[in-house]
């Protein structure tokens, strides 16, 4: 059997190397991006000069050999699935016996005016990446308009070549719809903190743009003109759906898939970014674009694809990303706002550069999620509380097997508990701190 | 502050060009009366050939080719090359003539205030500048840290150090007066080259210490690690030997251990210690005590670190003045291979070494081989092919290599059976006794193994080239580290990004994204703990833990 994967990101990637441990299909993963597979998430740190396109490979380029999975460099243009065939940019057709989408996202717009001039992009791709660096001589002003992770990042990139940013955010203050206001405002503090242009509550109206259509301007909904050379666009990702129409998939904003990650077609499947859940579970997206859902859903499909049809479970959320100097880890559920039921106990530093949140359901103490900024904590203790619902009170008191920071970091658990001890009143004495025997422990391992 | 920055480095760079330059500007100059004291230095046998040479060059001459003229002489009087070193250097110091040797002690001051100066004004602005953080901006576009001209620069620099200072010392006087008014102080006498090295060793570590505890402010365990390395070098490494020279004691470093430290059982260095009474006696009881029960004990319960990254002299270099450089080092799949036999070669070398030398110490039985040089140089031909042959079967993406290195092997031993069927030798021509085995050591891995590669290819190979491909005693530590130990790097579930952070800044060559990305934890024979990978993971996936050793792997 033939099995192709369209998308050489971590979802194809992933589900590919599943496959060859489990059986001995002819494999092949096509990627009109980059001849081998890299890490996406790192191609900030190219930008940064913290390392080069190579060390973002993730195998050796051997490996793909080794592991008989052939790689294609080339652009699909278009499916036919009655006769199994792909047509290739290059005129070469590859025929299939099942089909993987793992096309990914692209940036979000929103018809702007002037969106098409040279130096408006988003940040995605090894070629926005390479079409960024080409630029970066030239950019004397950058304005980045989109408040969530990647342009975040984009304004750090820029920022660490030397260059001025202006960084558009439409809500009123950074990632709103994900942070809780206190988490939230923190990150506003720390994007002033390093000197970017930071504007809440502003959005792009227009981009100008001279004679060679090269971006000069952008004219925000406030009526303020901002010179640039430079305009990151980066309000979302949606699915990557240019091959639907010729597979005749059915879509939402994503390739629909069951719990089989199969589409409306048999035999053509969909994972990552680009795939999009007919059912899940209650608060969670029928589009989860973030790489571990990629790397969670690759060795499920895997199965389904060797013969053993397996159904792709969400497993409890977790996320991470990095704010200037803040790291962000997340577990559970945590809304910005406690909802009807569940109460947030938090904990901030005075230097405002670490939170602990933990959300718990009022009526039975049971905890739900984990929020943390510049700490960190363990995925497998707090997954295990969440799952167990282990009551709030259980939970601090062995609130130091779930540290994960490194020895010798100031812990903040017994900080927790005194926060606990002043929102209700009950004192609570801390059993564990840091260590590995609390963690085995914890998990009753031993 | 880019002009402080400028400031700093015009200033450091006038004090290295300045520094560069004083051997190729100084004079020798041979007076009578000179000729006459310095021939009285050596021993009568060689009182003639020393008058002779010196007074083909009497006058005022150019001192490096002086040097290397009077080199010439004392080797046509069969001078062996240590007495020669020796009495050059002597001669260069005593003779040395012009500006350097009349303001000696205000050029070395000057010299060192600029560079320690200039190079912290360097330094410090980027760090003072910027948050408390990890901060690898512009890396790999700087040519100082991407192996780019500034880097290979500075590998020759520090190459060509390496080879003056281990062979031709006499040449580098004034460097070596550089450090006097320190050993004057210190010692009451004037610098050797191993004073010099030490001193300049300290303050390598001592100033990018700085360095390193401005870049880690924000993490206590860099904090504490520096500040440990930078505590063992100048108590340990630097001023307790110079205590115990006073002292009339053996200059130990206390905790440089057998095999790093490869002379610990030499005969001469075992009889000095004997000598100098119970100290001497406790010194070796003591080195003996930590090889054997301290380094197993230790690395059980903190993992190999407690040395490699916290205490080690060569660690504590590569820790500080070659944080830069720590990207360089290779992360293939093909460079753990080499680094693994290397790694572990030098270790067998070193304990078959000291085995024998003990065994002659013990015996009194220098002993003897004699080998037939074909069969020697057949047996190394077999073994390098076959080890190659080995290496690219493992790869199979080279499969075709495999048939190349076994024809090229077996044409090799024919080739080199019919030259010695043409050629007949008498039987036994190559004969050695295992002193020689022990000088091999002392030349091949002691100077230019440990010395010259190891520290010379930092700006281009990474910091801990010597660590990871040379140090026996990384081998031994790390070989109980991988097979009996608490120490790991946990892996936060499946936090992990691929970005590759980890791996880029691991010292060691460790693929630690490999290990990371599918969440299992690290537990390499290689690892020296150093903490980094933690420290540049932009998602809180590692943590360096001593721990039970359940589910250590």
């Amino acid at each position: 059997m033939h099995i192709v994967i369209i998308g050489n990101g971590i979802a194809g990637i992933t589900t590919a190397r599943h496959v060859r441990k489990l059986s001995d299909h002819t494999l092949t993963v096509i990627s009109g991006e980059t001849e081998h597979f890299f890490s996406r998430t790192a191609l900030m740190y190219i930008y940064m000069g913290h390392m080069r396109y190579k060390d973002t490979k993730p195998y050796e380029d051997f490996f793909w050999k080794k592991n008989r999975i052939d790689l294609v460099f080339d652009q699909v243009n278009a499916i036919v699935p009655d006769r199994k065939v792909l047509k290739m940019a290059s005129g070469k057709e590859i025929s299939y016996d099942k089909l993987v989408l793992a096309t990914g996202s692209r940036p979000n717009t929103f018809g702007w005016p002037g969106e098409n001039l040279t130096g408006v992009q988003g940040m995605v791709s090894k070629q926005d990446l390479d079409q960024l660096e080409a630029l970066t001589p030239t950019i004397r002003h950058a304005v980045v308009a989109g408040g969530g992770l990647i342009g975040i990042e984009l304004a750090e990139m820029l920022h660490s070549r030397g260059i001025p940013v202006t960084f558009l955010v439409r809500e009123k203050s950074f990632w709103k719809n994900v942070l809780p206001p206190e988490e939230s405002a923190m990150v506003n503090a720390e994007i002033l903190l390093h000197g970017i242009d930071l504007r809440l509550g502003e959005e792009i109206a227009s981009i100008t743009g001279d004679a060679d259509g090269r971006v000069q301007a952008v004219v925000t909904k406030s009526g303020t003109t901002i010179d640039c050379q430079f305009v990151g666009i980066t309000a979302g990702v949606s699915p990557n759906l240019d091959l639907a129409q010729s597979a005749g998939v059915e879509t939402r904003r994503g390739f629909l898939v069951n719990e089989l990650l199969e589409t409306s077609v048999p035999g053509i499947y969909a994972i990552g970014d680009c795939a999009e859940l007919r059912e899940v579970l209650p608060g969670r997206k029928n589009v989860e674009a973030v790489w571990y859902t990629g790397k969670l859903m690759g060795p499920v499909l895997a199965k389904t694809l060797c013969g053993t049809p397996t159904a792709y479970q969400q497993t409890t959320w977790f996320n991470s990303a990095k704010f200037f100097e803040i790291e962000y880890q997340i577990y559970g559920e945590i809304a910005p706002e406690p909802s009807e039921g569940v109460a947030h106990l938090a904990w901030f530093h005075l230097n405002g550069k670490h939170a602990i949140r933990i959300a718990y359901r009022k009526q039975n103490g049971q905890v739900l999620g984990f929020h943390l900024m510049g700490v960190r904590y363990r995925q497998a203790v707090c997954t295990h509380w969440i799952e167990q619902g282990t009551h709030i009170e259980e939970v601090l008191q062995n609130l130091g097997a779930a540290n994960f920071d490194p020895e010798f970091f100031t812990q903040y658990e017994q900080a927790v508990l005194d926060a606990y001890a002043e929102a209700s009143g009950v004192t609570l004495t801390l059993r564990r701190r840091r260590g590995w025997k609390q963690v085995l422990a914890t998990l009753s391992l031993k | 502050m880019k002009f402080l920055k400028l400031t700093g480095i015009a200033l450091f760079l006038v004090a290295l060009a300045t520094l560069i330059s004083l051997p190729l500007l100084s004079r020798l100059s041979l007076t009578p009366d000179k000729i006459t004291a310095l021939s009285a230095l050596v021993g009568t046998d060689k009182q003639e050939a020393a008058t002779k040479a010196l007074n083909a060059f009497k006058g005022d001459h150019p001192k490096i080719p002086a040097l290397m003229g009077l080199e010439q002489q004392l080797k046509k009087a069969k001078w062996d090359s240590y007495s020669s070193d020796d009495f050059l250097f002597q001669v260069s110091r005593e003779a040395g003539a012009g500006f350097f040797w009349e303001n000696k002690t205000l050029v070395a001051w000057l010299i060192l205030l600029g560079a320690i100066g200039g190079g912290l004004l360097f330094i410090l602005p980027d760090f003072i500048l910027t948050k408390p953080g990890i901060h690898h901006n512009g890396m790999y576009q700087n040519p100082a840290t991407n192996a780019g001209w500034v880097g290979i620069l500075a590998a020759v620099f520090l190459i060509s150090f390496y080879i003056l200072l281990y062979f031709n010392h006499f040449l580098i006087t004034e460097w070596i007066a550089i450090a006097d008014p320190f050993s004057m102080a210190l010692r009451g006498e004037l610098a050797s080259q191993w004073f010099m090295y030490g001193f300049l060793y300290t303050l390598a570590i001592v100033v990018m210490g700085v360095r390193m505890i401005m870049k880690y402010r924000h993490s206590n365990y860099h904090l504490i690690r520096t500040g440990s390395i930078i505590f063992f070098q100048i108590c340990f490494a630097f001023l307790l030997p110079q205590i115990f020279y006073v002292l009339h004691l053996p200059e130990d470093d206390l905790k440089n251990i057998w095999p790093l430290n490869y002379y610990f059982f030499f005969d001469w260095n075992i009889a000095k210690h004997i000598d100098s009474g119970t100290f001497g006696v406790f010194m070796l009881v003591w080195g003996i005590t930590l090889a054997a029960v301290g380094v197993p004990l230790l690395t059980y319960f903190f993992g190999k670190r407690w040395y490699c990254s916290w205490v080690c002299g060569c660690g504590g270099l590569a820790e500080t003045l070659g944080d830069p450089y720590r990207q360089l080092s290779d992360k293939s799949t093909e460079a753990w291979q080499i680094e693994r036999v290397l790694i572990h070669g030098v270790l067998a070398f070193a304990v078959v070494m000291t085995g024998l030398t003990l065994y002659t110490y013990f015996t009194h039985n220098s002993l003897k081989w004699t080998i037939n040089p074909y069969i020697f140089v057949g047996v190394i031909w077999a073994a390098a092919v076959s080890l190659f042959a080995y290496y690219r079967y493992r790869n199979p993406a080279q499969n075709g290599y495999k048939v190349l290195a076994t024809l090229a092997s077996i044409a090799g031993l024919i080739t080199i059976w019919v030259f010695a069927d043409i050629f007949p030798m008498e039987k036994a021509s190559l004969r050695f006794t295992s002193y020689d085995i022990r000088t091999l050591y002392g030349f091949g891995v002691g100077s230019i193994f440990a010395g010259v590669v190891g520290t010379g290819f930092y700006p281009v190979m990474g910091n801990r080239v010597w660590c990871r491909f040379g140090c026996p005693l990384a081998a031994y530590l790390g070989i109980i580290q991988r097979f009996k130990s608490r120490f790991r790097i946990t892996t936060n579930g499946g936090q992990c990004i691929s970005c590759g952070n980890c791996s880029t800044y691991c010292e060691m060559g460790i693929d630690v994204r490999a290990y990371a990305q599918k969440g299992e934890n690290i537990v390499r024979s290689s690892c020296v703990g150093c903490g980094v990978c933690a420290a540049v993971c932009p998602r809180g996936v590692l943590a360096l833990e001593v721990g039970p050793e359940v589910g250590r792997i």
